[in-house]
């Protein structure tokens, strides 16, 4: 063996490296195989990091398909129910500086809202139950119809529908149990002193 | 015996000795009663009540909604005058569901009585009375007692540890209890123990600035397995987390409870309650709140009816609102400034602290961090706080986790040290809202992507089974056109050509070609005769009966229209046969062929 190897020094290296190469590259198959990533899983990441109110401003029909967006190398600011947060999160995901959010699509709300319908008002057309993307909206034919609040993500889509105008979105009371501290106020000043009045 | 020494802590001007000087008092019952649902961790409790309604003392106005809630109870007689929301004590001062009870200055009290020979009574017997008697921990956060004595089968309790260390400033609400309860307290803990099936050990732990309370507590211990430790007093060694360690040198992991260690540890003025609802009966409806500060002239501890408004113990106690800096409930550490002197006192509200401006001054501006690490030093959890302050200061959610800010017990040591009056506590607990806030928001959008995942999946489903249908009808009215098409062939060459372009004579076609599409096989035609003639001769027979039947008495008229009825189904069948007849003659060679 270590003859014939010292015999053909050329031919030896050869074979080992030919040898090498095919171990490794079946390793390397069975390996690809063996762990294979199903779909693109930045997407799944940036689809977690979406609000899910599935409103649509960004321009697309519903959250996974903007995170798909996203990934295809779209705008990150185009949330507004998400927000700066929202905005910061992905653009910590993606290693890339946040932008700010694009007013085009709308401004991001203050508080957060629910769609209500005044009941007397409704003529049970069921047109809002069919742009509600969460099932939120009970109702039947010329019955009135109910938002269930808890299930509302406030995406606006059952308003512009409604033929008599009576769904509003009213802002959520924060409860007593949702409550937390504010943050304390950041003081600019320095120091101390330079609160009192110049003399 | 051995204690274990915490890390961090501070030793901020005890001033307890101001509220020590008199004896526990009572405060004249005030006009008015203001109970909120929810004064414990859990579920508020719902009102059983009805609004103008009678109520003695004692009897119950709330009851618990779910497990982890306690029910309320009237704590003096009078009527229901208003079930709505009102401010409580709250750091937020928002408002909140209350029952309030004008008093009818009896006090009079429901018939009641404790646990028949609570001594031989089962744990379960004892733990729904304490349920029921609406007792949650008395040292400041309101857990249900009797959830929390209840930690399962599988969490065995070796040691139970009795809270006595009160190691706030100001307040002596436990010290001045123990001193003049040791008796009834000690009971109480006996109760506990019965409960949790005797464990091993049992150890009051007191800091050594009450000796009076330790005295008064000694002879009642004798013989009775109870411990009293006393330790070295440090803010803050009160907390659950930090008594545990120095009494037994066991830490509770990061987001654990003190059972999963196999201990239980419960406030001392919660036993006092225990002992009160088991062998007297009475609900929880006062404790001990310690009335301190300088702003007021009399400064002790009262026996307060749950409800008080914090403004009725003020008027008895000489307040001067012109010294007073704030109004804070609990301690000048952990209490919170409230923002109206109408809020009442509830089940976890151990002082009202009215301080002159001496005292506390208002709050000197923040000013920058210069990283001192005093904060670190003091902190009795080990934290990095001012690590954890940046990441507040930046949101940076993810670290301020990885640095396990959720451990910070929001002492407030780390502020008392900072020499740049950082109001660090507050950073932590906004933070921490933040968190959860985000948290809920979470579970929130994930119900939501799977409730619109689940609407895509129907409307799909719709669509599908839509498209289904309308393909099913496609293919059916094809078929219909093939087979229409295939006959129209067949008579297209039977009216041979010429009449081709003539829609008439297409018409007339397709009806040929439809009658004989409709023309029956031989065989179906023979069945139908056999039929036809089956028909016949049964009715021919009926006819028949009934002209036998009415033979006898009938008119020669109506006879003769029967005779005549027979004699057409007579000829009938006489045709029908001849028709068979001749289709068997007709095919006759076919079916030999």
């Amino acid at each position: 063996m270590i003859e014939t190897i010292a015999q053909y020094p050329i031919l030896a290296a050869l074979i080992a490296l030919v040898g090498l190469g095919i171990l490794f590259g079946a390793l390397l198959g069975f390996a690809a195989e063996k762990f294979k990533v199903e779909g693109d899983p930045i997407v799944e990441q940036i689809d977690e990091l979406l609000p899910q109110t599935q409103c649509g401003q960004c321009g697309f029909p519903g959250c996974r398909p903007y995170a798909e967006s996203i990934a295809n190398g779209d705008a990150i600011n185009k949330c507004p129910p998400g927000g700066q947060a929202t905005i910061n999160a992905i653009a910590n995901l993606l290693d890339v500086p946040a932008p700010e959010l694009d007013a085009e699509h709308g401004e991001e709300a203050e508080v957060r809202t629910v769609a209500y319908i005044r009941e007397d008002e409704c003529i049970g057309c069921t047109k809002c139950i069919q742009a509600c993307p969460v099932d939120a909206i009970l109702g039947a034919a010329k019955l009135m119809h109910t938002v269930i609040a808890d299930e509302c993500t406030g995406c606006d889509l059952c308003v512009e529908p409604c033929p008599v105008d009576c769904i509003d979105m009213l802002p959520v009371e924060e409860t007593i149990k949702e409550w937390h501290w504010p943050a304390p106020p950041t003081t600019a000043d320095i120091i101390a002193s330079d609160l009192r009045p110049q003399l | 015996m051995k204690t274990w020494v915490t890390p961090g802590g501070v030793h901020p001007p005890e001033n307890k000795h101001q509220s020590l000087t008199l004896p526990i008092g009572t405060l004249p019952i005030p006009e008015k009663l203001l109970i909120p649902l929810s004064q414990h961790i859990g579920t508020a409790a719902k009102p059983c009540v009805e609004l103008g309604s009678a109520v003695l003392k004692g009897q119950k106005i709330a009851e618990a909604a779910g497990p982890v809630s306690v029910p309320m109870h009237a704590p003096t007689s009078g009527t229901i005058s208003a079930i709505e929301h009102r401010p409580i004590a709250h750091s937020s001062g928002m408002l909140a569901p209350c029952i309030e009870i004008t008093s009818d200055g009896k006090d009079q009290w429901q018939a009641h009585q404790g646990v028949a020979d609570y001594k031989n009574a089962s744990a379960s017997t004892l733990l729904q009375a304490i349920a029921e008697a609406g007792i949650a921990g008395m040292g400041g956060a309101g857990f249900p007692s009797a959830v929390k004595l209840n930690p399962g089968r599988e969490r065995p309790i070796h040691t139970l540890i009795v809270n006595a260390t009160e190691c706030e400033p100001y307040i002596t609400a436990d010290d001045s209890a123990i001193r003049e309860r040791a008796a009834e307290i000690i009971e109480g803990i006996g109760i506990l123990s019965q409960i949790l099936g005797h464990p091993d050990n049992i150890m009051i732990g007191i800091e050594d600035n009450k000796p009076e309370a330790i005295e008064a507590l000694e002879p009642h211990v004798q013989g009775s397995g109870i411990s009293v430790r006393s330790f070295p007093t440090k803010y803050p060694s009160g907390g659950e987390k930090q008594l545990i360690y120095i009494l037994t040198g066991q830490e509770i992991p990061s987001g654990g409870l003190p059972a999963d260690i196999g201990m239980v540890c419960v406030n001392i003025g919660t036993t006092y309650a225990i002992k009160r609802a088991i062998v007297d009966g009475e609900p929880l409806i006062s404790r001990v709140t310690t009335m301190t500060g300088d702003a007021c002239g009399i400064n002790r501890n009262y026996e307060t009816l749950i409800g008080t408004a914090v403004s009725h113990m003020l008027e008895h106690s000489q307040f001067n609102e012109e010294r007073c800096s704030r109004l804070v409930m609990g301690g000048p550490m952990m209490g919170f400034s409230l923002t109206s002197a109408e809020v009442p006192i509830v089940k976890t509200t151990n002082c009202i602290l009215a301080p002159s401006y001496q005292e506390i001054p208002d709050d000197e501006p923040a000013q920058p961090c210069i990283r001192c690490g005093l904060c670190a030093e003091a902190c009795p959890v080990s934290l990095l706080p001012q690590q954890l302050f940046w990441y507040s200061q930046a949101e940076d959610y993810e670290r301020l986790e990885a640095h396990n800010l959720f451990d910070c017990i929001e002492c407030g040591a780390c502020s008392y040290v900072c020499p740049s009056n950082i109001p660090l506590v507050q950073y932590y607990r906004h933070s921490k809202g933040e968190i959860q806030k985000a948290r809920a928001e979470k579970v929130k959008s994930d119900h939501a992507r799977q409730r619109f995942e689940f609407h895509q999946q129907r409307m799909e489903q719709a669509e599908r089974d839509k498209e289904a249908k309308r393909a099913a009808r496609r293919e059916a009215a094809e078929q219909a056109k093939a087979t229409a098409g295939a006959a129209n062939n067949s008579a297209a060459k039977a009216t041979a050509e010429g009449q081709s372009g003539d829609s008439a004579a297409d018409i007339i076609a397709a009806a040929q070609a439809r009658a004989a599409a409709r023309k029956v096989s031989p065989e179906q035609q023979l069945a139908k005769f056999e039929r036809s003639i089956a028909g016949a001769e049964m009715r021919l027979q009926m006819a028949e009966e009934k002209l036998t039947e009415a033979d006898a008495q009938q008119t020669d008229e109506q006879k003769n229209i029967l005779v005549a009825a027979v004699e057409a189904a007579r000829q009938k069948l006489e045709q029908a046969k001849g028709r068979l007849a001749e289709h068997i003659k007709e095919h006759k060679g076919e079916q030999v062929d």
